[in-house]
């Protein structure tokens, strides 16, 4: 069945079997492998992706289901040679381990982060809630996306400052 | 951990969906896929056709009708918790909906499909039980209007007949007279409760109970009501003994069944105490809000 989707602002049309999951379409049909697959039924969020800028899980979804619709997986963060705000703050406060969690991690965040919302650590662990590190690092992710958060909140005041 | 084969067709009508779905009794409706696409993956459904109906904006939207409101089969988890008529007419369901599995699937999940899915753990039907809704349905004998308590059966089963679509909920628009309270407990927020409930109650202008009503969660093998509210509480100014006595009645009648999440009796235990804590936030009873958020 043919199938298009904007990708990262690029698009691409496929012709894919109905079955097949987007997070399967993402990896093998479009060879952006940087969305992971773990538990494939909606449990663990690894293959979590923007869907028309809302999170949702790669892996719960029909690639058929995607049809004329706008994805941003986690190779549209990084901008060239620079890191997204949000990898920049996992780099430095140590928010991965083995790393198979960090891509839904930050694709579960990236919203919160556009929308430069300031969130406690009690916040930040329910945004999360679905998504599993099994490397058990949670104290550093949410180290991390704090620091993210407070820096993009910052700029966003500053900014507002700054024309007010 | 792969779907089977299956055909696939987008609907562009609501006649031609249900259509489809009633000539081939292995085909099935899918609209948010949250808990079919892991049913499939899984392999516990094989249906040879999905009829996908999410693209049909007749199942969209929230209205007002009278003195309800009509919500669209299509809204989705996510449009219940913030739109604010829903927060505002309906806000058992907009609690109710933040307790709804994590923000990735409440972006996707549907409001129908979680209503025709009616897992006895889930936050929807519980709440709809409590609120006394009637569900909308559609097939190719025409409309239904289905109270909640004759909708929701044992194990997965509803009055869904197949081939038969639920198209819109229509649930009373909450007035200055409307009280309601919400409690689960989970392990992991998001997660499928232990153990819940949603009251939801009207007072008189002398504060005196007039009705009241509360839904279980995980209770029991399907959605399912609290029995004995009303004839301990209504036409009383409810305090604290009061519920005591109401929750006790009820907590007999229960038979959560023992699953990997805990014993039938500590299940049981986890149903009563979120009954008593949604009841005393219903009747504004004290108990702290951390209390209630950990509940």
């Amino acid at each position: 069945m043919k199938t298009h989707v904007t990708v990262n602002g690029e698009g691409y049309e496929r012709d894919v079997e109905p079955r097949m999951l987007l997070s399967d379409f993402l990896r093998h049909e479009l060879g952006l492998t940087g969305t992971n697959v773990g538990c494939e039924h909606g449990v663990c969020g690894s293959c979590t992706v923007l869907l028309d800028g809302e999170p949702v899980r790669s892996c719960t979804m029909l690639a058929v289901q995607s049809d004329r619709r706008r994805l941003t997986t986690v190779e549209g963060l990084a901008c060239e040679e620079n890191l997204h705000g949000l990898q920049e703050a996992f780099t430095a406060c140590h928010g991965l381990q083995c790393g198979f969690c960090t891509p839904g991690m930050l694709m579960t965040l990236l919203p919160i982060y556009n929308e430069a919302r300031r969130l406690t650590d009690d916040e930040i662990r329910d945004a999360i809630s679905g998504n599993l590190c099994r490397c058990t690092g949670y104290q550093q992710i949410v180290e991390s996306a704090r620091k993210a958060l407070d820096e993009a909140a910052d700029l966003a005041e500053f900014g507002a400052d700054a024309e007010g | 951990m792969k779907p089977p084969p299956f055909d696939y067709v987008v609907a562009t009508s609501l006649d031609q969906a249900i259509d489809l779905v009633s000539s081939d009794e292995d085909a099935k409706f899918i609209a948010g896929g949250q808990s079919l696409i892991p049913l499939l993956s899984l392999r516990f459904a094989r249906p040879t056709l999905l009829v996908d109906i999410s693209r049909l904006s007749v199942l969209r939207g929230v209205r007002s009708v009278a003195d309800a409101l009509n919500i669209g089969a299509s809204t989705r988890h996510a449009d219940i918790e913030r739109l604010p008529v829903v927060r505002e007419c309906a806000p058992l369901l907009s609690a109710a909906a933040g307790w709804v599995a994590h923000a990735q699937i409440r972006n996707r999940g549907t409001f129908g499909g979680a209503v025709a899915h009616s897992d006895s753990a889930a936050e929807f039907p519980a709440a709809l039980l409590a609120m006394g809704a009637t569900i909308v349905t559609r097939s190719s004998s025409g409309e239904r209007r289905i109270p909640s308590t004759q909708f929701f059966g044992a194990h997965f089963q509803t009055a869904l007949q197949h081939g038969e679509l639920v198209v819109a909920v229509e649930v009373p628009t909450a007035d200055r007279f409307s009280r309601w309270g919400f409690s689960e407990f989970a392990r992991r927020k998001g997660d499928y409760a232990i153990g819940g409930a949603a009251v939801s109650a009207r007072l008189n202008e002398d504060g005196e109970c007039t009705s009241v009503r509360a839904g279980l969660i995980a209770a029991g093998p399907g959605p399912t009501s609290a029995e004995g509210l009303e004839e301990t509480l209504v036409g009383h100014l409810v305090d604290e003994s009061a519920v005591d006595a109401a929750v006790a009645q009820c907590e007999r009648s229960l038979s959560p069944e023992s699953n990997v999440h805990g014993s039938k009796e500590y299940r049981r235990a986890v149903v009563a105490e979120s009954l008593r804590r949604a009841l005393h936030q219903a009747f504004d009873l004290g108990g702290t809000q951390d209390e209630r958020r950990s509940a």
